[in-house]
């Protein structure tokens, strides 16, 4: 058991185990903070910048963002404060400027009051979170994608642009993706992703589709069992 | 190969030996041979002077030195000759026979190589005199001009590793760090941060092996100091590391430079390796216990990557990309082990500060910055160069004094400092004291050093445009403010310079500026905004220019002017016609000019090239 912190989040008195972040100690307090980026599975990111906060600590007030800083005993929080929502309102109207109809987004924006980006659109779908490419590299652990480029340039691609080598058609990052923008297509026993066909695996039991062939192949390497073994029977006969 | 240095005394000797291979009273022709000269030909120059030298047997009356930048690059090819300190400018080829035959043989001053004094209109004869150098007090930068960088024995022969045998056998590391806290020396680099904190924090924290890193990732356009000083004086470099590393406990660092500063990277290869040789790095320096090395880290260009967090990613062999910065690197930097970041001019202050004690160094400067600051002064300004000056002095002293004004008698508008993302400041702030606070109060900073001088006929929506799209380019791309709100914000800019821009743009562009710095991951985004929430500040007329009487008061952007020859001063000297791209501009000799409209770019030649001012933009 670690060391717990008292804190305040919204003059609410909070408490949190030591090293844990505040966007962890104010979901644990049933607090909402908004984001994009963060997920419990993943490792601390910082680059939507929708979970901003304010804090202060003794007569110094700044904004950090929630889902990176770590908590510390008596520090104040406040997740709602006018400059905390004057960078969330801009962050919305900036994605939505590349995304502007996905439903996740436009609620958020109802949410914080926007009615829509007064920025020039220009379509890109994807608003860069990276939730995908961490999932995976830290859930998976494969690394079959990653960014390419710089700045508004940055885009999430596979090496080269090429079939990824390392790809095990998985679909985590198309599961994981808040905005939907990375198409996963299963037909006639093949799974379409990143641009390559995949063939998935039977049961031998009862004849469904079970995974990818890659995937199970990962599974069977990193559980030490055979390829045979886990073709066996599957969620549906077992 | 020489023997290595186990004590002080050995040091000295070293000292005195490098000292005595040079007869004071026998002439030195000092030639700059920094980036800036060398782009002038200067290397072409020295060779020639060499084999004259050699030709006319005259090897031992004159010592030649290459040596790093002098800082007055507007005067380039020049050189300084010891032991009168004879200041020579813009040599050409055909003065070298002159140089020798009047100068080293005679000891004749030539009267056209002086700087002559664009105000009293006279012939200046001493380096120290020249109203350039005359202000600026070069304690760091000035021994560029006496050492040759490739060269440990002349460092040496100035009193080099001096401190450092100071700071090993009479000093505690903790007493060094006092030392520096109480120099109250701070960061060059851009934040300012005092070093001696930054140091003592390292030294307490848990945790092994600790990092020094000297940061030289220099990318702000128009600076290039740290270049000039790796270049120049690699070793003073060396030694201040050398010296940082004791104190703190480090055994491990890292230089990280630009690939592409490619003398920085030879000289300080050099300088490490002859450092090495000499045991004044590696394994029991100087005799002690103490061991310490470093590497050199080159940067593939990311300006992002002068960031600590990003450097440390790059160096760790990740894409240069900042990461929260919310526990501080002395605790957990390179590797996620307790280190030091400094800037190149920082760690070049510190064997001065060992020397001469704090008490000296917290004399200079202001109450809050102490010490000299090295500028990279640029733009419209007569004398560019890096100058190097006491905190506190006016920026119209650097401007006007040192820099010599703005060329060709316009008149000034407006001082950008502090880099892409400082800020720019105008003539009512002039006498206001540079300092690190000073700046920051007026909405710029002092960055790395950065001192960019514009004229009337610079645009400020159109310079706020510029600094914003280097901006754009090097954003790293990880955050949503900086990545997409800076390309917002630019396109805006773009929109105005068009005429196309609406008064409301105005609030949104500070309304966003504040958000995006309040909103950004590093300094980069934080930052990013200063260029367009400044240039609001103190010309927001000039927005409202472009955007109410779709004017372009400097005449600069494109959509917004028309060019025209002005019948009454047009003399017909064919030089607008001749210099014009796209023919655009054309007339006969000695007749009346005229610009047609069609073909015309706008790419104002004509407007610069006219000597008689005929060329009108409105």
């Amino acid at each position: 058991m670690s060391e717990m912190v008292t804190l305040k989040i919204n003059g609410r008195q909070v408490q949190a185990p030591a090293g844990s972040t505040v966007i962890e100690a104010a979901r644990d307090a049933n607090i909402h903070i908004p984001n994009l980026c963060s997920n419990p599975e993943l490792e601390p990111y910082g680059a939507c910048r929708m979970c901003m906060v304010e804090i202060s600590h003794g007569k110094r007030t700044r904004l950090v963002a929630s889902c990176i800083y770590e908590v510390s005993e008596g520090l104040e929080v406040k997740t709602d404060t006018q400059r905390v929502n004057n960078v969330r309102r801009l962050v919305i109207e900036l994605m939505l400027s590349r995304n502007p109809k996905h439903p996740r987004l436009l609620e958020l924006a109802a949410q914080h009051g926007v009615e829509g980006t007064r920025f020039e659109i220009d379509v890109r779908g994807c608003i860069l979170c990276g939730q995908c490419v961490r999932t995976c590299r830290e859930v998976v652990g494969v690394s079959a994608i990653g960014f390419e480029s710089r700045g508004t340039q940055r885009r999430v691609a596979t090496p080269f642009n090429e079939s990824p080598a390392e790809c095990i058609a998985c679909g985590s990052c198309a599961y994981i993706c808040p905005v939907d923008v990375i198409p996963l297509k299963e037909k006639d026993g093949v799974r379409t992703i990143w641009k390559t066909d995949f063939p998935m695996l039977q049961c031998r039991s009862c004849g469904r589709t079970i995974a990818p062939k890659r995937q199970l192949e990962h599974f069977a390497k990193i559980t030490g069992q055979s390829l045979d073994d886990l073709t066996k029977s599957c969620v549906h006969c077992r | 190969m020489m023997k290595k240095i186990k004590s002080p005394a050995d040091l000295t000797k070293l000292q005195e030996a490098a000292k005595q291979r040079f007869d004071p009273e026998k002439p030195c022709i000092a030639f700059c041979t920094g980036t800036g000269c060398l782009a002038y030909g200067t290397q072409k120059l020295v060779d020639t002077l060499k084999d004259e030298i050699v030709k006319r047997n005259l090897g031992d009356r004159v010592y030649i030195r290459n040596t790093g930048c002098h800082g007055f690059c507007e005067r380039g090819p020049m050189a300084v000759i010891y032991p009168q300190k004879i200041f020579y400018q813009k040599i050409k080829l055909e003065d070298v026979p002159d140089v020798i035959e009047k100068t080293v043989l005679k000891g004749e001053v030539i009267d056209r190589l002086l700087y002559k004094d664009p105000v009293t209109k006279t012939k200046i004869v001493k380096e120290d005199e020249v109203p350039f150098y005359k202000k600026q007090m070069r304690l760091v930068f000035g021994m560029n001009g006496l050492i040759e960088p490739t060269s440990i024995e002349d460092y040496l022969a100035i009193g080099g590793y001096g401190a450092l045998a100071k700071a090993l056998h009479q000093m505690q590391p903790q007493q060094v760090v006092d030392e520096v806290i109480a120099a109250k020396l701070r960061g060059r680099g851009g934040g300012g941060f005092p070093t001696g904190w930054k140091w003592d924090a390292t030294r307490k924290a848990q945790g092994e092996p600790k990092y020094i890193i000297c940061n030289a990732d220099e990318g702000d356009p128009g600076a290039y100091m740290d270049r000039s000083l790796l270049e120049g004086n690699p070793h003073s470099v060396l030694e201040g590391m050398v010296i940082g590393a004791y104190a703190i406990g480090s055994t491990h660092g890292y230089i990280y430079v630009r690939n592409e500063y490619p003398l920085a990277v030879k000289n300080i290869t050099l300088a490490i390796e002859k450092a090495r040789e000499l045991g004044l790095l590696g394994d029991n320096i100087m005799g002690t216990d103490f061991s310490f090395d470093l590497l050199i880290n080159r940067g593939g260009g990311a300006f992002v990557c002068g960031e600590s967090s990003a450097l440390f990613a790059s160096i760790e062999g990740r894409s240069g990309e900042p990461r929260a910065k919310y526990v501080h690197a002395t605790d957990r930097g390179l590797y996620n082990k307790p280190t030091t970041l400094n800037n190149v001019e920082t760690w070049a202050n510190v064997p001065l500060i060992i020397n001469n004690g704090s008490a000296w160094y917290a004399g200079i400067g202001t109450e809050k910055s102490k010490g000299t600051k090295i500028f990279s002064l640029v733009g419209k300004i007569n004398n560019t160069g890096l100058v190097e000056v006491p905190m506190g002095i006016t920026l119209r002293e650097i401007i006007y004094e040192i820099g010599g004004g703005i060329p060709k008698g316009r008149k000034f508008k407006a001082v950008q400092t502090g880099g892409p993302s400082g800020g720019c400041i105008p003539e009512e702030h002039l006498d206001m004291p540079v300092d690190f606070d000073a700046l920051t109060d007026l909405g710029s900073m002092m960055g790395s050093g950065g001192m960019i001088v514009m004229d009337e006929r610079n645009c400020m929506v159109d310079v706020a445009k510029y600094f914003l799209s280097f901006l754009e380019g090097e954003s790293c791309g990880k955050c949503t403010p900086c990545r997409e709100g800076v390309l917002q914000m630019r396109k805006i800019l773009d929109r105005i310079c068009e005429g196309k821009g609406a008064m409301e743009d105005l609030d949104t562009l500070e309304w966003m500026g504040q958000a995006i710095a309040d909103g950004s991951l590093c300094a980069l985004g934080g930052s990013a905004p200063n260029p367009v929430l400044t240039t609001l500040r103190y010309f927001r007329d000039e927005y409202e220019a472009h955007i109410k009487d779709k004017r372009c008061p400097a005449g600069v952007c494109k959509a917004l002017i028309t060019y025209s020859i002005d019948p009454e001063t047009c003399t017909g000297c064919h030089v607008c016609a001749r210099i014009c791209p796209t023919q655009a501009a054309t007339g006969e000799k000695k007749e009346l000019h005229t610009i047609n409209q069609e073909l015309c770019i706008k790419c104002g030649a004509c407007y610069e090239s006219c000597k008689f001012d005929a060329v009108k933009v409105s």
